[in-house]
């Protein structure tokens, strides 16, 4: 938990910009795409809906095939996780196994859509009056329209929202620092849209009743600070500044953002909440607006489709449930030389096995890179201890020794040299001399480290099943032994009674045997 | 004589304190078979011939066990109770059984007539069920140790995989990329 003076100091966040630890500066190339403005590609053949786009479970179909859909309408569902909406207006054709964009490559359940172009909405319920409505409603209305993170982790927003109401959050930062090369939409969704998002950011305060707004941007987006600045939502709203950020990566971590915005770092294990803040991506603020509004639920959002290998890089505004070949199409094809597809930016993205993959929450950017922007794959040699990997960790750990103990299998020193706080952002990837995969090792380990955990779960239970089934076993074989005692001693009773019984019957015997002779003399003496 | 007096003095004083804090901190139960019985695996199964973990456990601790007779604790649990006892790791005893996947049962409703001989086998009470009506496996409670089998007259209880589907999905350990010869 962090101390008073702490969330006193986290007041002042924005006021001054510190440093984080480590972290590199990397050449942007995030021009190639910001050239056109952004549209809607046209309609696809079919949308392919996966009913997985979070870490958790698999939502519930809410529709089977056959089955006609308006836009809009929830076609999946799943309790701690946002819903999932239809995207257009069809026919629902399958309900089937194919590619879903998820790190695994496996296939997994998704709904196919083949839309009729009618674009007919289902009834859209917005809460206009949302000046006058009580936070619960409005989380409520974030939840229902399936809102979550944006900004890749695809977090549930109603989950972060409830925290933050729930707690003590004076500043919410919308966080627009796109710091991994290649990705733009961030940046063109606060050029294009930032009534929007400052409309977004108005609602999220009052659900959190938090006093300011820092909207936190790269220092180079010139351009994005005047359209913000310029905006008539910004000229009306009150306590809401715009912050420039340096550009070093990964700054656009929610917890490197905290850290220089106040200067305080996040308690290992903690939240930002535990200092009274709250991060939220501005393309979720946005999204926020819409669903308050308008009444619209999450069923696009703009993707970068761009790198060397894409004739003609740009952003699109694109369903959930387009196939990226669509998109790739759209731009204007493959150059030809494409050696590997990502979802996500070069260094914490995913390898895409597929271009039949699907858009999904997550997706912010599809990056096309030629044989030339990717390195061979070099042999790894041993780790020489050089220590750069140390230095440039945003999280502070010692990568070094992680890697190490995770090839090793030491499982309790890697969870006490802080494994769970690695971040994946890949700097130490990035500067290893020895070609060592060391972000590849930590997302194995945190696999195994969270199986362990579920393991040590079930011996747990087990041990306690066990122990109160021989306590239950004990308890019934004494409960039998005291009952076979007492009825021992009410047997045993009996044959005293009996014996008390046949004893009055003896006297009974006695006194009457000597009765006739009483009889007898009385007999006498009335005759 | 002064430093005789004073040190017999201290001598009394902590031999006294020594005698109060073991009255005062004394424990019952043997912290030992506490140690051991954690590292076990509490399938319960018996395979190490002992009626479930804590008695293999107290048996290890008064060494009237070994350490390598637990089918499913495996080699990373022998090397686990080595390190706690400080004794040579061994393979695991063939006569105990042999190191398996972790499975669980299932009964196949349609042939159970309700004995109740399974829930009596059972050591952590996951078969649910009553005299002459049907019995069903609680998965997330099973631990695979099958001593439900034999008991069950109709042979209607099989043994599975556990399933792992997609959100359970983990990174695979990475692969290094072979040195070339030049």
């Amino acid at each position: 938990m962090a101390s008073s003076r702490q969330i006193e100091l986290a007041r002042e966040a924005g006021k001054r910009i510190h440093h984080f630890h480590g972290g590199l500066r990397l050449r942007h190339n995030k021009k190639i795409s910001c050239l056109d403005p952004v549209e809607r590609p046209p309609l696809p053949e079919v949308l392919v809906v996966p009913l997985l786009q979070h870490a958790g479970d698999i939502a519930d179909p809410l529709v089977h095939a056959g089955d006609t859909v308006l836009k809009g309408q929830p076609i999946g569902q799943c309790q701690p996780c946002a819903a999932i909406h239809s995207p257009v207006s069809g026919l629902v054709e399958a309900i089937e196994d194919r590619p879903m964009s998820h790190p695994s490559g496996q296939k997994g359940p998704c709904v196919v859509i083949r839309p009729n172009g009618k674009e007919q909405w289902i009834e859209l319920k917005p809460l206009s009056n949302w000046l006058d409505a009580n936070p619960d409603s409005l989380i409520t209305q974030i939840q229902s329209c399936g809102l979550a993170g944006l900004g890749g982790a695809v977090f549930p927003t109603h989950t972060k929202m409830r925290d933050g109401r729930d707690r003590e959050t004076h500043t919410l930062i919308l966080n627009g620092v796109e710091c991994e090369p290649y990705i733009s939409c961030d940046e063109m969704l606060m050029r294009e849209q930032p009534d929007k998002i400052i409309l977004g950011a108005r609602v999220l305060r009052r659900v959190l009743g938090a006093e300011h707004v820092i909207i936190a941007i790269e220092d180079q987006m010139g351009s994005v600070q005047r359209s913000l600045t310029g905006s008539a939502e910004f000229a009306e709203s009150e306590n809401i500044s715009v912050v420039k950020v340096p550009k070093i990566y990964p700054e656009g971590g929610e917890r490197q953002l905290v850290q220089v915005l106040t200067g305080l770092e996040v308690p290992a294990g903690g939240r930002p909440s535990d200092l009274g803040l709250i991060c939220q991506n501005v393309a979720t603020a946005a999204a926020v607006a819409e669903a308050v509004t308008e009444g619209k639920p999450l069923i696009e959002r703009y993707i970068t489709v761009t790198g060397n290998g894409i004739s003609h890089p740009r952003n699109y505004l694109a369903l959930f449930g387009t196939p990226v070949s669509h998109l790739v199409d759209c731009c204007g094809g493959y150059t030809g030389d494409v050696a590997r597809l990502v979802v996500g930016g070069p260094m914490m993205g995913y390898p895409l096995e597929s271009d039949k993959a699907p858009v999904v929450k997550a997706s912010n950017c599809l990056l096309a890179l030629s044989h030339q922007d990717i390195a061979e794959p070099q042999p790894e040699m041993p780790c020489i201890r050089c220590g750069e990997c140390a230095r440039v960790c945003p999280a502070m750990l010692l990568p070094q020794q992680l890697h190490l103990q995770i090839r090793n299998e030491l499982w309790k020193p890697v969870e006490e040299y802080g494994l769970s706080e690695c971040i994946e952002c890949g700097c130490c990837d990035f500067v290893c001399p020895s070609h060592i995969p060391l972000v590849d090792w930590f997302r194995y380990g945190k696999g195994e480290l969270r199986k362990q955990a579920l393991e040590s779960e079930a011996v747990e239970l087990a041990r306690k099943r066990f122990e109160d089934r021989e306590a239950r076993l004990l308890r019934i074989k004494q409960e039998r032994a005291q009952k076979m005692a007492h009825r021992k001693q009410m047997l045993k009773g009996k044959t005293a009674q009996q014996e008390r019984i046949q004893a009055s019957i003896k006297r009974a015997e006695n006194r009457s045997r000597s009765m006739p002779e009483e009889q007898s003399s009385g007999e006498r003496d009335d005759t | 004589m002064i430093s005789i007096l004073i040190l017999s003095a201290l001598g009394l004083v902590f031999g006294l304190g020594l005698g109060w804090a073991a009255l005062r901190f004394h424990i019952d139960s043997d912290p030992v078979v506490e140690r051991i019985d954690a590292l076990l695996p509490q399938t319960q199964c018996g395979q190490c011939g002992y009626p479930g973990c804590r008695p293999y456990a107290e048996a290890i601790s008064v060494e009237e066990a070994d350490i390598n007779q637990c089918p499913p604790g495996g080699e990373a649990g022998i090397r686990a109770l080595a390190d706690l006892l400080g004794r040579e790791p061994k393979p695991l005893n063939p006569e105990n059984g042999e190191e398996t996947p972790k499975t669980v049962v299932l009964i196949d409703e349609s042939r159970c007539i309700g004995c109740t001989l399974c829930i009596q086998a059972c050591p952590v009470d996951a078969i649910v069920g009553a005299a002459k009506l049907m019995h069903t496996v609680i998965k997330s409670e099973c631990t695979g140790c099958n001593l439900c089998l034999p008991p069950c007259p109709v042979d209607c209880i099989d043994i599975v995989e556990v399933e792992t589907h997609k959100p359970r999905w983990r990174r695979p350990r990475p692969q290094a990329v072979p040195l070339r010869v030049l």
